[in-house]
């Protein structure tokens, strides 16, 4: 991009637009448009704001329920989880900034997603994040895992927001692509709700907190450019994260929504100052007018264009009412950040952006959002792989061995360094912290009610069969939710994904779409909020399809929520069925070193069954521990509730008719392992109930007792669950 | 008991060092904004824990010129009772109100996890709720917590008996595996000389509740309370 090049169709292609989209901006115009007015129309129609490639498919989900308050559209979801409260939520990607500069990257995911949720009103309560990394000997690895734990954590921590949960994944797939997704969940009161769609002809426009610098200009489209080599403006596309700024921007925001002086409001994410203008103006269907000689600026002679598209962090537009500009600005000054009106609100119906004077950009409003570029693209199905027979599948291990090997790996070892660099307990609300549950467990201050919160996805399903994939990543994360006992309400999605231009990658999106849906509609589990990256490749090579969700319920007691750390003398019940599915299980991958198979099937009949009725137990008070299983299968979930409760478990034989290794590592979904002090009354309650339960064994003791003969200690379990991350971190 | 907590710009932990003082003392602290300057009336203060002015020049170097730390140090200084934790102590630290310094974590990492502590000292309002020698779990949240001062000023807190905490093993043993953050002598919080100055480290606040894994914290604000509870006529 070249300040002094003329605007035409070159240039608009180095900004991203097709040659068809730009005769579109021609027409829209009537006349070749400024740099400025180019610099719009690119980023208001990239993939990042517009959604052009995936919209046609994201309608497909189902986003509606009686406790749904605001689904997608706004800045975040919204749902009702009673006492007057909703719960504001949303999960966005940092990708590709992640893989340039980890920390920052990661820094300013966080700190973007929590704007999300605090602009509509919301105290933050908890973050999650959902990581992907490449293997751990390619060689940037380390550096990025290093990077993004220290980048979450240093804006988490600072901003006083609990990080209390998430997945971390490797594979090969993301050693030039990582995925940094991160979560939000705030709270506020149902009936004080801010949304962005401005209104009132003649209210002010006014823009608070950081100062706009050149940082992140065209971040949104740049990510696809290609770059001449001797491009002179080719500047870090990574924003620069200052969490202090957003702590008192939170503060202050929040001490603004207790009076009744905001009509709109939007935080400034992607496509800075022009997404937020121009989305606030279009959802009110009135004309805005900017002033950029009014815009708080950290470098000097920056023009319009600049302004339009930087992503410097940490700042918000509003809507005032006229008449509370004082108010506005005294507790913006109490908290020692910019406020400047720079514009007010027309009936023209269009943005029109003046600097020094002189008009630098005025486009009409309904035009530019009607008329964005909508793709239908071509697909292509991936092909199903058959089941895999567990007979003919050779096992050449005793179950401990395998166990200790699979325990060790780095999809399945303890993910404890990480978690100890993130404050997950600041709030002093958190009643499961990471590692504790199969949910995160927070209460809401002030209230006996609690949110359980997740993320899921399960990567390699998903290439593997894109739909299969998509359903199984929603019942995931509606079946952590059940474990800890809430009740689970709605998900946010993240949608990552390789080139949608090509059929394949279309076809692994429209797959997955397909599957979440079906899951979400089963399980009245919908969809309130999301975010699509696409274009993850690189070399051509993309990432592992992966649509990770993050699931929110509710406890109206945080009290009966229960962990998965087990007591001595407890009988242990699976419940849900078992066939011993090997296909794409993690010991197919690290014992027989394959990656092949159809992954394991959802019946989602028999998921809604087996959920209600474990949840009926939880709060019953019947269950004393609760674990669902997943990664791994059955031996590794009993293996982890003895490590968390620090004791063992004699297990019983299993059934005959399944090879052990497929019994005891196969990854049978709808399934989940309960500690109970009276096994026979639970076997009792499950066979009336028609769900499927058996005792596997009984908890004492200080090792593993295995069937095949094998036993190993919880001791030595811990050990080897541990090693991975301090060694290769060499801390 | 007349608590007050002041909110430097960045401070995090205001809300929960204000749940633990009003469970133990059934009254509601006043929030005091560091610019405030009037300190009249409160039994005790306290500076929480987080990132005041977001630790951008050093941890407390900026919260410590405050305007309202002129009126914190007359406070201490006429024998006002001040509870400094985390963020706090580096506060009163930086501002020469308790000796030393808190350095990075010894592994340049923040670390987030329970701890235990030993209390060094009963006879103290801070620690009246626990005996001499007990452990305590309490949680560490820090990036910045490795105390750090001379030998000889180590010697005179430990000669004067002002080491208030040290990081111990679950079983009391002082240990540099304890030793998380790579305090000298395992030091986790120390004491003024008037034993009115507390600053510390780790958060006892955070558990003051069961539900959210226990309650060893506790001990600490309820003896707070008990201290300022005026005797009422049985």
């Amino acid at each position: 991009m070249s300040m002094g090049k003329p605007v035409d169709q070159t240039l608009a292609r180095e900004f991203g637009l097709s040659a068809e989209e730009y005769a579109r901006v021609l027409d829209i115009m009537g006349r070749t448009p400024s740099l400025t007015e180019l610099g719009v129309f690119s980023v208001m129609w990239s993939e990042h704001c517009s959604y052009k490639s995936s919209r046609v498919w994201l309608k497909q989900l189902p986003t509606t329920a009686p406790w749904v308050i605001h689904g997608p559209g706004e800045n975040a979801g919204v749902v009702d989880i009673g006492d007057g409260l909703a719960a504001v939520f949303k999960m966005e990607s940092h990708n590709h900034p992640s893989f340039i500069e980890p920390y920052q990257g990661a820094a300013t995911g966080v700190g973007g997603i929590l704007r999300d949720v605090f602009t509509m009103g919301a105290r933050p309560i908890a973050n999650l994040n959902a990581l992907r990394f490449g293997r751990p000997e390619a060689p940037r690895t380390k550096a990025i895992v290093d990077g993004v734990v220290r980048g979450i954590g240093g804006y988490g921590n600072c901003v006083g927001v609990p990080t209390v949960g998430g997945e971390i994944n490797f594979h090969a797939a993301y050693d030039g692509n990582p995925l940094v997704n991160a979560m939000t969940v705030g709270i506020a009161r149902k009936d004080r709700i801010f949304l962005s769609a401005a209104a009132g002809i003649g209210n002010p426009v006014v823009y608070v907190g950081s100062k706009t610098g050149r940082d992140g200009i065209h971040g949104a489209t740049m990510a696809s450019a290609e770059f001449a080599a001797d491009s002179e403006e080719k500047r870090p596309t990574v924003q620069v994260g200052d969490p202090f700024t957003e702590k008192l921007l939170i503060e202050a925001c929040l001490e603004l929504m207790a009076t009744d002086a905001i009509v709109a409001i939007q935080d400034m994410g992607a496509a800075g100052l022009t997404s937020s203008s121009v989305e606030m103006a279009g959802k009110g269907a009135v004309g805005i007018e900017l002033d950029l000689d009014h815009v708080p600026q950290r470098e000097t002679g920056m023009t319009a264009y600049e302004m339009m598209l930087s992503e410097s962090q940490e700042r918000m537009l509003m809507v005032l009412r006229p008449d509370r500009e004082d108010v506005a600005r005294a507790i913006f000054e109490k908290w020692e950040l910019d406020f400047a009106v720079i514009g007010h609100l027309t009936d023209s119906g269009r943005i029109v952006v003046r600097h020094n004077g002189v008009v630098e950009a005025d486009i009409p409003l309904g035009p530019l959002a009607e008329q964005a570029p909508l793709y239908h693209r071509p697909t292509v199905e991936t092909d199903k792989q058959p089941p895999l027979n567990p007979a003919r599948v050779e096992n050449r291990w005793m179950l401990a061995d395998a166990l200790a090997k699979l325990i060790a790996c780095p999809d399945l070892c303890s993910r404890a360094w990480v978690w100890d660099q993130y404050d997950s307990t600041v709030g002093g609300q958190t009643v499961k912290r990471p590692g504790a549950a199969d949910a995160a467990v927070v209460r809401i201050d002030g209230s006996a009610r609690a949110l359980a919160l997740t993320t899921d996805c399960t990567p390699r399903y998903c290439l593997a069969d894109p739909e299969a994939g998509g359903r199984q990543a929603v019942a995931e994360a509606w079946r952590n939710l059940i474990a800890v006992g809430a009740k689970p309400l709605a998900i946010t999605d993240n949608m990552n994904f390789g080139n949608p231009e090509k059929p394949e990658i279309m076809g692994q999106f429209a797959a997955a779409i397909r599957g979440m849906s079906d899951a979400c509609r089963v399980l009245d589990f919908p969809v309130v909020s999301g975010n699509v990256s696409l274009y993850n490749e690189t070399e051509g090579r993309a990432i592992l399809p992966t649509p990770a969700i993050g699931g929110l319920g509710v406890l109206e007691d945080a009290a009966q929520a229960v962990g998965i750390a087990i007591a001595p003398w407890l009988d242990l019940v699976l419940i849900g069925a078992t066939v011993g599915w090997l296909g794409q299980s993690l010991w197919l991958r690290e014992m027989a070193g394959r990656e092949d198979g159809a992954p394991p099937p959802v019946d989602l009949a028999a998921e809604k069954a087996a959920g209600e009725f474990v949840r009926a137990q939880i709060l019953a008070g019947n269950v004393r521990a609760c674990h669902d299983v997943s990664d791994g299968g059955l031996l590794v979930a009993v293996a982890e509730m003895a490590m968390a409760g620090g004791t063992g478990v004699r297990l019983s034989t299993g059934p005959r008719e399944i090879p052990g290794h497929a019994y005891w590592f196969g990854e049978d979904q709808g399934r989940y392992v309960l500690a109970v002090p009276e096994g026979a009354a639970l076997l009792r309650a499950a066979e009336a109930a028609g769900v499927a339960a058996v005792r596997i064994g009984t908890s004492g003791g200080q090792d593993l007792t295995l069937p095949d003969g094998g036993t190993i200690s919880v001791t030595a379990l811990r050990a080897a669950h541990e090693r991975f991350f301090p060694s290769w971190m060499g801390t | 008991m007349k608590a007050g907590i002041v909110v430097f710009p960045g401070i995090n932990r205001e809300r929960d060092m204000a749940i633990a003082l009003e469970l133990a003392s059934g009254a509601k602290p006043r929030m005091v904004w560091h610019q405030e300057t009037d300190l009249s009336g409160l039994d005790l203060v306290v500076l929480p824990g987080g990132f005041s002015h977001g630790d951008y020049l050093r941890c407390g170097a900026m919260a410590a010129q405050s305007p309202v730390m002129g009126a914190v140090r007359a406070f201490a200084a006429q024998g006002g009772y001040v509870l400094a934790v985390c963020n706090g102590f580096q506060i009163l630290t930086e501002a020469g109100i308790l000796p030393g310094a808190l350095l990075r974590n010894a592994s340049l990492r923040f670390l987030s996890m329970d701890c235990h502590l030993r209390v060094e000292r009963a006879d103290t309002v801070f620690a009246s709720g626990y005996r001499r020698g007990d452990i305590f779990r309490a949680l560490m949240a820090h990036g910045d917590g490795n105390y750090f001062a001379d030998t000889h000023t180590l010697d005179r807190l430990e000669g004067e008996g002002l080491v208030a905490f040290r990081y111990a093993m679950p079983n009391g043993e002082i240990t540099p595996e304890a030793n998380r953050n790579g305090s000298q002598r395992n030091i986790a919080g120390i004491y003024s000389p008037n034993l009115r100055v507390l600053g510390l480290m780790p958060h006892p606040e955070d558990l003051v509740d069961p539900l959210m894994g226990g309650i060893d914290g506790k001990p600490l604000f309820d003896g707070l309370a008990a201290a300022f509870t005026p005797l009422r006529a049985a």
